[in-house]
């Protein structure tokens, strides 16, 4: 199993993006890294620290992070260099839709770079379908 | 030139110098950004103050790892990392020493360079932090190399913090929120660029 943190800027944005996952994908452990510890804007180390820890602890697999943006990327770059642990990786992809794509894949796929290619693809996903 | 207690009482000064211009950084930053700058960096420096009595019989490098760690963990937006960076990497280059001179703060100044083109995959012209940081770091190179005293070498990346600041004006930013506003950003200065001088200002009057 692998499991799941977003990081947002924003505490209800992240706990959306993993609200809306976890409909899809159930028992996938999921947690959202986001707002700073007093729930104000921004990213905090120590939070995205703490989520990525605890789905660790359940998934043996490893742990797939999705990020909104700017210091979001950095600063879970930061907590992975220090993690380092090549089993936490980091997905460059739109949140929400690679988030999703994650969480649906999570429980059949073991591999964690295979798991964070699937996120990464969803750049290429359309919503609706050109006429042309 | 520096020693573990005069480098504390210029953190004491930084963070005095950032809470100071904190509203002006903001401000800056609304025009361009997320409106968050000064506040951030005024939160981490705040936080690095009550960390630092207990710093006191600590080695140069330790002081300024603690730093980087403490800005890393509150400031909250992107300078967190990239000055947490910069910090960190600065230590670094100075391990174990209790005292530097002017030829190791031109080394850290290297590392904290590198530590932000590292973090924020940014080059010279983005309109970043960076522009000010290069200049001022290649001046004082320069100045060391004729033979100035330290206060002359700090003076001289002073004005070349300065004039980046100015030339983050003319150009468009291609990195963080601002680069949503493509050539919307012209015209502004870049609110990092600035607090990296304001900084570099409060070193330098230090000597």
């Amino acid at each position: 199993m692998i499991g799941i943190v977003a990081v947002s800027h924003s505490q209800q944005l992240a706990e959306g993006v993993i609200h809306l996952a976890s409909q899809m994908a159930h028992g996938v452990p999921m947690e959202p890294a986001g707002g700073l510890d007093d729930g104000s804007f921004g990213t905090s180390y120590e939070k995205i620290m703490e989520a990525i820890e605890k789905v660790r602890e359940q998934a043996e697999d490893g742990v797939l992070v999705t990020v909104d943006l700017g210091s979001g990327v950095m600063t879970t770059e930061m907590v992975i260099e220090d993690l380092d642990d090549d089993l936490v990786q980091m997905a460059d992809c739109p949140m929400v839709e690679g988030t999703f794509a994650a969480a649906v894949n999570a429980s059949s796929e073991t591999d964690i770079l295979k798991l964070k290619e699937i996120a990464q693809n969803t750049w290429n996903f359309r919503k609706i379908q050109s006429e042309e | 030139m520096t020693d573990t207690k005069k480098l504390i009482q210029l953190l004491y000064s930084i963070s005095d110098t950032i809470v100071e211009n904190a509203q002006f950084l903001t401000d800056l930053d609304a025009a361009i950004g997320d409106s968050d700058h000064g506040i951030n960096l005024a939160r981490g420096f705040k936080k690095v103050e009550t960390e630092l009595p207990a710093l006191e019989d600590k080695t140069i490098d330790a002081v300024l790892k603690k730093t980087g760690m403490v800005l890393v963990s509150t400031v909250g937006g992107a300078s967190g990392p990239l000055y947490g960076t910069a910090f960190m990497k600065a230590g670094a280059v100075v391990k174990g020493k209790s005292e530097i001179d002017i030829n190791d703060f031109l080394a850290i100044m290297d590392a904290a360079i590198g530590g932000v083109q590292l973090r924020g995959k940014a080059v010279e012209g983005e309109k970043t932090m960076l522009d000010a940081m290069i200049p001022a770091n290649n001046a004082m190179k320069k100045a060391f190399d004729d033979g100035k005293d330290v206060h002359s070498v700090l003076q001289a990346g002073v004005e070349a913090a300065d004039k980046g600041v100015e030339y983050t004006k003319s150009i468009i930013a291609t990195k963080g929120r601002a680069s949503y506003l493509g050539e919307r950003s012209i015209g502004h200065q870049d609110p990092g660029a600035t607090s990296f001088t304001i900084l570099l200002k409060t070193i330098a009057n230090a000597y």
